[in-house]
């Protein structure tokens, strides 16, 4: 398995797409930090491209991925090898290499100005974000055999999961205002791995004292140990579950 | 050595494999013969665990294939079309592969020299002509020195002395006593070298004799003559 992993992360360290997203993270974040004088500032609007960008280029490049290895995949699938590690050597390989230009282009510059509790959790969560779209990518790219609609869908998932979700809540909570949402609130954000990660981060921050009762509630609830166990928990089983149910609908694919 | 039982595979309405049941045992050499879309590399898929089958069983040196890998060790595979990714070189191809059956006996780099791969080891994959890709694919399956060859339309994009070389190679493999599987159209490619027979059509396995009976029961000398005769009298 890990023969496989060596391959593919060789092969999608050559490729410039990664190379050219590093440094476009590596820009985006030391430009705000230099713009900002406010670090924590920066911070925030760091964390909006973060959430658009990361789940973007890792659910596409993945997908594209994955297509792409078709050839790469029959070759190996006829030699003796378990279908499952070829599978997840290609996921650990997408999620080590993605997960790595996301430390390289955003963790290090907000080391650097930004070490503390906020950072790291800044960067943490940033990083299983990308392994959660890379294990979305890898689900949607084995229900569908054709490229273009694989591709489609792998769109509209991430569309989903930036806009449509956030206009569903609003839709919810404009039709039902009459009656206190707060609590059920917290259980749809871990419909949303990115609305999630944003919770966790913005707690963390000042700003999180202007979001009102709603914030009030969430700060009760995510703030503590069992909140952050609990987010995290979510955040894990959103990479676990695409996973597993890939890796099985891969192991009885027909090649 | 390979056992098939009771196969049937469907792809939506399209039977594939209709109830196949056969057996290869070592030191033949079996040729699978059939029409157009027959099921014939289907059943080779099969085999190879690339297809999953719907119901019915292979067995391999006594044990089931289903949910197994490790038999594939003893098998060298030559697709009909061999596709390999685009940005690796011949060489890197060929390490890579080395690498993943990690075999620590010698391996059997015949194929390679006759067909001088050694020389072309810095082409990427993507500049090859179909027939060098072909070459490096048979390269591929006799590499490893498996008990079992499976070639599927081995000669299709070879050049007369390619071919030549390939059919003497497959020749001494069975005379060291390995089952070897082909499928293929050009059944005067044939001729000299299978003992057996397997005819298929719509998926279903018509019949599975010796040269020797086939010429009894056609009456023919030439095995392509005997085939096309089987052929006609099952086309519709």
């Amino acid at each position: 398995m890990n023969k496989i992993i060596k391959y593919v992360i060789s092969d999608i360290l050559r490729n410039k797409i990664v190379i050219i997203y590093t440094l476009f993270l590596l820009a985006a974040s030391f430009t705000i930090f230099g713009v900002e004088d406010n670090s924590s500032k920066g911070l925030l609007s760091l964390l909006n491209i973060i959430l658009i960008v990361v789940p973007l280029v890792s659910i596409i490049f993945s997908a594209i991925y994955v297509y792409n290895s078709a050839e790469f995949i029959e070759l190996l699938v006829s030699q003796p090898i378990r279908r499952k590690s070829i599978w997840l050597s290609l996921f650990a390989g997408l999620a080590a290499s993605l997960s790595l230009a996301f430390f390289i282009g955003v963790g290090i510059p907000v080391l650097i100005y930004q070490a503390n509790t906020i950072g790291f959790t800044m960067v943490l969560t940033g990083i299983v974000l990308s392994i959660i779209f890379v294990s979305l990518a890898l689900l949607a790219s084995v229900k569908t055999r054709d490229k273009a609609k694989g591709i489609g869908s792998v769109i509209m998932l991430w569309l989903y999961f930036s806009l449509l979700f956030d206009g569903f809540v609003l839709f919810l909570l404009f039709q039902f205002s009459d009656y206190p949402l707060e609590k059920p609130m917290i259980a749809v954000s871990a419909l949303n791995p990115i609305d999630l990660s944003r919770i966790l981060i913005l707690l963390q921050l000042d700003v999180s004292a202007m979001m009102g009762y709603t914030g009030a509630v969430f700060k009760d609830f995510f703030g503590t140990p069992a909140g952050f166990l609990f987010s995290s928990g979510i955040l894990v089983l959103w990479v676990i579950l695409p996973l597993w149910y890939s890796a099985r609908k891969f192991d009885s694919k027909d090649l | 050595m390979i056992i098939i039982k009771q196969l049937c595979k469907n792809f939506r309405k399209l039977k594939a494999l209709d109830r196949v049941s056969t057996t290869c045992n070592k030191g033949e050499c079996i040729a699978l013969i059939g029409p157009n879309g027959s099921g014939k590399t289907t059943l080779i898929k099969a085999v190879l665990g690339m297809v999953l089958p719907d119901s019915g069983s292979i067995t391999f040196n006594g044990k089931n294939i289903a949910d197994s890998w490790q038999y594939r060790d003893e098998i060298g595979y030559m697709p009909q079309i061999g596709r390999y990714p685009d940005n690796m070189s011949i060489g890197q191809v060929l390490d890579m592969m080395k690498d993943i059956r990690s075999k620590t006996t010698a391996l059997d780099t015949d194929l390679i020299r006759a067909f001088s791969i050694d020389k072309l080891l810095d082409k990427r994959m993507r500049t090859l002509s179909g027939g060098t890709i072909q070459k490096v694919s048979a390269a591929l399956a006799f590499l490893f020195d498996p008990a079992v060859l499976i070639l599927d339309e081995p000669t299709a994009g070879l050049d007369p002395v390619a071919s030549e070389l390939f059919k003497e190679k497959i020749i001494a493999e069975k005379e060291k006593g390995k089952l070897v599987l082909i499928t293929s159209h050009i059944l005067s490619d044939l001729d000299d070298l299978v003992s057996r027979i397997i005819y298929m059509q719509d998926g279903r396995l018509i019949f599975h004799k010796s040269i020797a009976e086939l010429r009894n029961d056609t009456g023919e000398e030439k095995l392509a003559r005997s085939i096309a005769q089987v052929m006609a009298a099952n086309y519709e």
